[in-house]
């Protein structure tokens, strides 16, 4: 029997773990939680605990057995939940903040660093739960430890919120507020979105949309490290050369992710929903996708031609990556946040990288503006526009944005923030400061656009 | 009969008895080696191999946990996966 592999393939795979930082980045279990509803809040939270902590029971060391056996490191194991606006409108009396706490106490109980799903879509409107939950956020982001938040204001279809994003620019205040000990982390958990995607395994994002089935397994790739290595040391190729060895690079990295989702899937008996095909950078050295448009041939992320190399480089790992598995979901783009990315914390701080370019960037790849710190006294009408801007963004391109903005409370331009571990270091970065306040007190819908028209 | 197959690397600076002390170890646990391939690369002594665990009363997470001692021992990096990684990654 032949041995079915070149050396150089199995040295390959071995090197992509060892020394580029390949691995999967987040398997995520969708849990839905529709049937935990009661109009007592006490026994929605007891449900809602007990439906986690057993359909997640054996999340973790599942995850850790094929970490093991396959030799690739799986860093994250997360749930995403219902939004909990449903879950919980049929509470009388009692606070959201209570149903934050029991998926804190769920999260830890099943060993997960994270739990999504703290969220309401409000894209055109508020239910009472809606309503009830986007008050409870702030103070939910600081009693919490693993609790993630998503507010979605915006869709093509539907149009912007105005009302949801004037609020939001004050929710992300007092969450800052609230956690101001600690640098504002509240708002790192914290994200509002236009357009969001249902089966997001990533966080800060992610949640269990109502389309999805009871259960379900989805999978985050991290490979910035292993196209940077592809790439690195080639001025001499042309670009269909140079997204060629992307595509190539982007399917193998993407096969990982369909092999341990169908693989986690199989062992915990629920179905493998989608992977999500975006390159998502850590703080570490050489696992940066700033690093990997400047390897393209810049000499700083945020110069001229950062738009245009990001775009291409979007594309191409999408292309790859495409092939590599049977159902692709999630944001499927690369990821550009700030605080999170070594490569791009170093051109902020070198005054390469402005917000305008980070805007700019966020048109042609996922997701958004993403884990950005400001000056504390940033007003909410700042934050509102801020948010306006990305939604519109993703309103007439068909895409996703998102804005998860850090106010720090007493930093200005020139301090930094560290939040540690996957969260990384924030520059506080300098934004506009003439007053949008009555835009954005006008109230009411910006009205879907004409290309929502589609049937 | 359903084979379960691991892919074996061993990497580290060229020596006597190798091969020898990872065949003895796999033997022992009832490991039948199906191919071997060895070569330098980037000056490293690279082995690799490609073992049917099914008859062994190892699961893949004990088998690493044997070899890696063993690595220890004769300065070695080794190595066990299951093979579906490297399937999926270079076989379409």
């Amino acid at each position: 029997m032949a041995l079915n592999y070149t050396a150089e393939e199995i040295m390959q795979t071995i090197r992509m773990v060892q020394s580029e930082n390949l691995d999967i980045r987040t398997i995520t279990m969708g849990i839905s939680l529709r049937d935990c509803a009661h109009e007592d809040m006490a026994v929605c939270c007891r449900k809602v605990y007990d439906k986690i902590t057993r359909k997640a029971e054996k999340l973790v060391g599942t995850g850790e057995a094929i970490s093991r056996e396959y030799g690739i490191p799986i860093i994250n194991k997360r749930i995403a939940v219902t939004p909990i606006a449903m879950v919980g409108e049929s509470c009388i009396g009692g606070s959201f903040v209570d149903l934050a706490k029991a998926l804190d106490k769920a999260a830890a109980a099943t060993g997960v660093n994270f739990i999504g799903g703290f969220s309401a879509l409000v894209h055109k409107g508020y239910t009472n739960g809606d309503r009830r939950l986007i008050e409870a956020i702030p103070e939910a982001m600081a009693v919490t430890e693993r609790v993630c938040s998503s507010v979605n204001i915006g869709t093509t279809k539907a149009g912007i919120n105005m009302d949801a994003v004037a609020q939001m620019g004050h929710i992300i205040k007092a969450a800052a507020e609230l956690t101001k000990e600690r640098d504002a982390l509240g708002c790192a958990k914290l994200v509002v979105f236009c357009n969001v995607p249902e089966d997001n395994p990533f966080m800060a994002g992610a949640f269990h949309g109502i389309g999805e089935p009871e259960t379900v397994i989805n999978v985050g790739v991290s490979g910035p490290g292993v196209v940077l290595a592809a790439i690195r040391n080639h001025p001499e190729w042309d670009f269909s050369t140079l997204a060629s060895i992307i595509k190539r690079t982007a399917f193998k990295i993407t096969r990982m992710g369909e092999l341990v989702g169908r693989e986690a899937g199989k062992r915990l008996g629920v179905p493998f929903g989608i992977v999500d095909l975006s390159l998502a950078p850590t703080p570490d050295i050489g696992d940066s996708v700033a690093d990997i448009l400047e390897a393209m041939g810049l000499e700083r992320v945020g110069g001229h031609g950062t738009t245009a190399a990001l775009a291409m480089l979007n594309d191409a790992v999408k292309k790859g990556g495409a092939m590599a598995s049977s159902h692709v979901g999630g944001l499927s783009g690369a990821f550009i946040p700030v605080s999170e990315d070594a490569g791009m914390i170093r051109a902020v701080t070198e005054g390469a990288l402005s917000l305008d370019k980070l805007e700019a960037m966020t048109c042609v790849c996922s997701v958004g503006l993403d884990m950005f710190a400001v000056p504390g006294n940033t007003t909410a009408e700042v934050l509102s526009a801020i948010i306006a801007d990305e939604a519109a963004i993703g309103m007439i391109n068909k895409k996703t944005t998102a804005v998860r903005v850090i106010p720090v409370p007493g930093k200005t331009v020139g301090d930094q923030v560290e939040f540690g571990g996957l969260l990384g270091r924030a520059p506080i970065m300098a934004l506009h400061t003439y007053d949008p306040g009555v835009f954005i007190g006008r109230g009411g819908r910006i009205p879907a656009p004409i290309h929502a028209l589609t049937n | 009969m359903e084979t379960k197959r691991v892919i074996v690397t061993v990497i580290g600076k060229d020596r006597v008895g190798i091969i020898a002390a990872v065949a003895k170890t796999l033997s022992e646990n009832q490991v039948n080696i199906l191919d071997i391939s060895q070569t330098i690369l980037q000056e490293f002594f690279t082995m690799m191999m490609i073992a049917d665990i099914s008859q062994s009363n190892l699961g893949i997470q004990e088998l690493q946990d044997i070899l890696t001692e063993l690595g220890q021992e004769i300065g070695m990096q080794i190595q066990a996966q299951h093979e579906d990684i490297f399937r999926f990654m270079h076989r379409i």
